[in-house]
C-alpha cells in the first residue's frame, strides 16, 4: 500500500512548516525523509499519525485519506515508532506489543487466541521475544526500540511509519535495526538523521529543505555534492566502503580555518 | 545480524513490579467489594449511640424491601437517617475522587496530578465561603451546595479555556492554567473568611478540609450517577488510557483520537470531582494517593488499576470518616485532615517497599 502526501501545508503559530509538500513512496519500500534540522520531517509524520491536520493538501494511506476516515480505521492502515517513549511506566515488554492489537479489538473486548499469537510472532520478528516479561524501563536505548518496532508489528498494518528510530542508539544497534526494517518487507516511511543511513537503507529518499520538497528519488541521485552543500552546508562525497563494494557518503565542514592556513 | 554480544542475556529477569500477581487481581477486586460491604456495615454501627449489627442489617432491609416491618424508631431514624447517607457519601467520595486521580495522572502523565489539579477546589471554595458567609442572600436559592457547583463549574471552564488551542488541549498548559486558577480561589477564598465572623470561619474551614458530616439523602443522587456514568466509559476505555500513558504519538499510531479521549477524561474528572466537592467539600489527598497505591499493587495496566481504585478508594474514606468521628468523641475532626495523616505512612511504607518500581 503507497503513502501519498499531496500540496501539504502546515502552519503553527504563524511559522510555515511545510509549504504544499508532495511525495509518493511506494508500496513495499523504504522511502527516507531527510533534512537538516528544522526542515519539516517530524511534522510531515505527525500528519500521517493524525497529530497534526494540515490546514492544505492531503495525506493518503493507499486509497484511504487519513483524516477523513475514522481514527482506530488509521490505526489498522499504520502503525508508528516514535522518539516519545514514555518512560515512566511499569509496563512489561508483553504488555506493550499486546497494545498493538488495541485498533483491532472492540470495546471490551478481552485480548484473543489470534491476539496472543500474533504478538508472539511479532516478539519473535523484533527479535525481543527473550525479553517479554521484563520491564520497559530495564532495557537498553537499542532494546526498547525493537519493543516499540514489535508493537508496531502485532499492529498488522501495511505501512510502517518511522521517526528517527535509530535516535540515541550505539553503532551496532542502530544498523542491526535498520537490518531488521529492511528485512519486514512493509511499506516504510522513516524520518532519518543519517544521510549514510538513508543512502544504505532506503529504497528511496525525499529532501525536505524550509518546508519544501527540494529532491525525491532514489538515494545516490538525490545526495549529490551540491544538494549536500546547499542544504546542509557540507562538503559531502559518495566513496566505496572497501569491505562491502557500498557506496557510502562522508563529509567535511565547509572550508576549515586548518586548510585555509595549509 | 545476531544481537548477543550487546544484549545481555544473563541479566536476571526484572520481576512484575507489583505486589499483587496477575492471577489474584479478581479475588482482590472480590475481597475490596466485601470489605466496601463491611465498613459501611461497621461505620453506621458505631457511633455515639451504638447500633448491634444486626439491627444495621435490619433496619436497611426493611428499607430496602416493600412492606411493613417491625423495628426501633431510635435505630431506624440514627441508622437511616443520620449514618447511612453519611457513610455512602463517604464511599461515593472516596471512589470518585481515586477514580477522578486516575484519570488526571493519565491525561497529563504526571504523578502529582490529582482531582483538584484543574482549579475546582478553588472555584468551589469561592462558591461554598460565599454561601456560608456573607452573601447567603445572594445565593440563598442556590444553597452552598449549588453555589459550590456553580464555582467549580466555572474554574473548570475557565481552566479548560485556558489551556486548550484552537480545540486541542495541552497537558502543560493544563497544569499551569490549573494552578494558577487555584491560587487565585484560595486567595479570595482567604479574603473572605477574613471578613467572615468567627461561627461562619468554623464552616467555611470545614468546608475548605471536606466533611461528610452533614451529609443528607439529597446529597446523593448527583455525585453517584456522576460515579456510575464515568465508571462505564472508563471501563470500556481503560485499554486506551493505557495507550495514552505510553505518550500522544504512541497512542495516536495505535488509532486513538488522542485530543477526544483527552476532553473525555477532562469531562469525567470534573464532572466526578465537582458533583463531590460540591457536597462534601475540598476532600484531599484520597485522588492523590489512592491511584498510585493501586498502581503500585496491581500494575499500571487500567482496566485492573480503575476497579480496584473504585473500591479501595470507597472503603479508605468510609473507614478515615469513622476515625474522624469517633477519635475525639464527641467532637468532629474534619476529614481532610486524617486522609492526609493516616494517608501519607501509609503510602510512604508502599512507596518504600517498592525497591524496583521506577517513580
Amino acid at each position: 500500500m503507497r503513502v501519498m502526501a499531496t500540496g501539504v501545508s502546515v502552519t503553527i503559530d504563524g511559522t510555515t512548516i511545510l509549504d504544499d509538500v508532495s511525495f509518493t513512496a511506494a508500496d513495499g519500500r523504504v522511502t527516507g525523509l531527510i533534512g537538516p534540522n528544522g526542515s519539516g520531517k517530524s511534522t510531515l509524520l505527525r500528519c500521517l499519525y493524525r497529530i497534526i491536520r494540515p490546514q492544505q493538501g492531503t495525506v493518503h494511506i493507499g486509497d484511504h485519506d487519513v483524516w477523513q476516515v475514522p481514527a482506530r480505521r488509521a490505526g489498522q492502515l499504520r502503525a508508528v515508532v516514535a522518539q516519545d517513549q514514555e518512560l515512566d511506566n511499569d509496563y512489561t515488554v508483553r504488555d506493550i506489543v499486546a497494545m498493538g492489537r488495541i485498533p483491532h479489538q472492540r470495546l471490551l473486548e478481552r485480548e484473543s487466541t489470534t491476539d496472543r499469537t500474533i504478538v508472539d510472532e511479532a516478539l519473535v520478528r523484533a527479535r525481543i521475544e527473550w525479553a517479554e516479561g521484563r520491564r520497559f524501563v530495564t532495557l537498553s536505548g537499542g532494546e526498547r526500540q525493537r519493543v516499540l518496532l514489535a508493537r508496531a508489528l502485532a499492529q498488522n498494518t501495511p505501512v510502517l511509519l518511522l521517526d528517527e528510530p535509530t535516535n540515541h542508539l550505539d553503532i551496532g544497534a542502530q544498523l542491526e535495526l535498520l537490518e531488521l526494517i529492511r528485512e519486514l518487507g512493509l511499506t516504510t516511511v522513516a524520518a532519518l538523521h543519517d544521510l549514510d543511513h538513508a543512502m544504505s537503507y532506503c529504497d528511496a529518499v525525499v529532501l525536505l529543505h524550509h518546508g519544501r520538497v527540494v529532491a525525491a528519488d532514489d538515494p545516490v541521485t538525490v545526495l549529490t555534492p551540491q544538494r549536500l552543500a546547499d542544504v546542509f552546508g557540507v562538503r559531502g562525497a559518495t566513496t566505496t566502503h572497501p569491505l562491502t563494494g557500498q557506496p557510502h557518503l562522508v563529509f567535511a565542514a565547509p572550508c576549515s580555518e586548518r586548510e585555509i592556513s595549509r | 545480524m545476531p544481537s548477543t554480544q550487546r544484549t545481555d542475556r544473563t541479566r536476571p529477569e526484572a520481576a512484575r513490579a507489583h505486589l499483587v500477581p496477575d492471577r489474584a487481581v479478581p479475588l482482590l477486586i472480590v475481597l475490596l467489594t466485601v470489605a466496601v460491604v463491611l465498613a459501611a456495615a461497621v461505620a453506621i454501627a458505631v457511633g455515639t449511640v451504638p447500633v448491634p449489627l444486626g439491627d444495621v442489617v435490619a433496619v436497611t432491609w426493611a428499607h430496602l424491601t416493600p412492606g411493613d416491618t417491625e423495628r426501633s424508631l431510635l435505630y431506624d431514624q440514627i441508622v437511616w437517617d443520620f449514618r447511612a447517607p453519611r457513610v455512602l457519601l463517604a464511599g461515593v467520595a472516596g471512589a470518585g475522587l481515586s477514580i477522578a486521580g486516575v484519570c488526571l495522572q493519565a491525561l497529563v502523565r504526571n504523578p502529582l496530578a490529582d482531582p483538584y489539579l484543574l482549579g475546582i477546589s478553588g472555584g468551589a471554595s469561592i462558591g461554598a465561603a460565599l454561601a456560608l458567609s456573607f452573601v447567603p442572600a445572594a445565593i440563598a436559592g442556590l444553597g452552598v451546595s449549588g453555589a459550590a457547583f456553580l464555582g467549580a463549574v466555572v474554574s473548570v471552564a475557565l481552566v479548560v479555556g485556558l489551556a486548550q488551542r484552537a480545540g486541542r488541549v495541552a497537558p502543560g498548559r493544563l497544569i499551569l492554567a490549573g494552578v494558577a486558577v487555584a491560587y487565585l480561589g484560595s486567595a479570595v477564598t482567604s479574603y473572605i473568611q477574613l471578613q467572615a465572623n468567627p461561627g461562619e470561619l468554623r464552616g467555611i474551614l470545614f468546608w475548605v478540609l471536606g466533611s461528610v458530616a452533614a451529609a443528607s439523602w439529597p446529597d446523593l443522587p448527583a455525585p453517584t450517577a456522576a460515579l456510575l456514568v464515568c465508571l462505564l466509559w472508563l471501563l470500556v476505555d481503560g485499554r486506551r488510557l493505557n495507550a495514552l500513558t505510553m505518550g500522544e504519538t504512541s497512542a495516536a499510531g495505535l488509532g486513538i483520537d488522542v485530543n477526544r479521549l483527552r476532553l473525555g477524561l477532562l469531562a469525567v474528572a470534573s464532572l466526578l470531582t465537582a458533583t463531590i466537592v460540591s457536597v462534601a467539600g475540598g476532600i484531599g489527598f484520597v485522588g492523590l494517593l489512592v491511584p498510585h497505591a493501586v498502581r503500585l499493587l496491581v500494575g499500571p495496566d487500567h482496566r485492573r488499576v480503575i476497579p480496584v481504585s473504585l473500591l479501595l478508594g470507597a472503603v479508605f474514606l468510609i473507614l478515615v470518616d469513622l476515625l474522624s468521628r469517633t477519635l475525639d468523641r464527641p467532637n468532629e475532626m474534619p476529614i481532610g485532615i486524617f486522609t492526609a495523616v493516616l494517608g501519607a505512612p501509609f503510602f510512604l511504607w508502599l512507596l518504600r517497599s517498592q525497591s524496583g518500581a521506577v517513580r
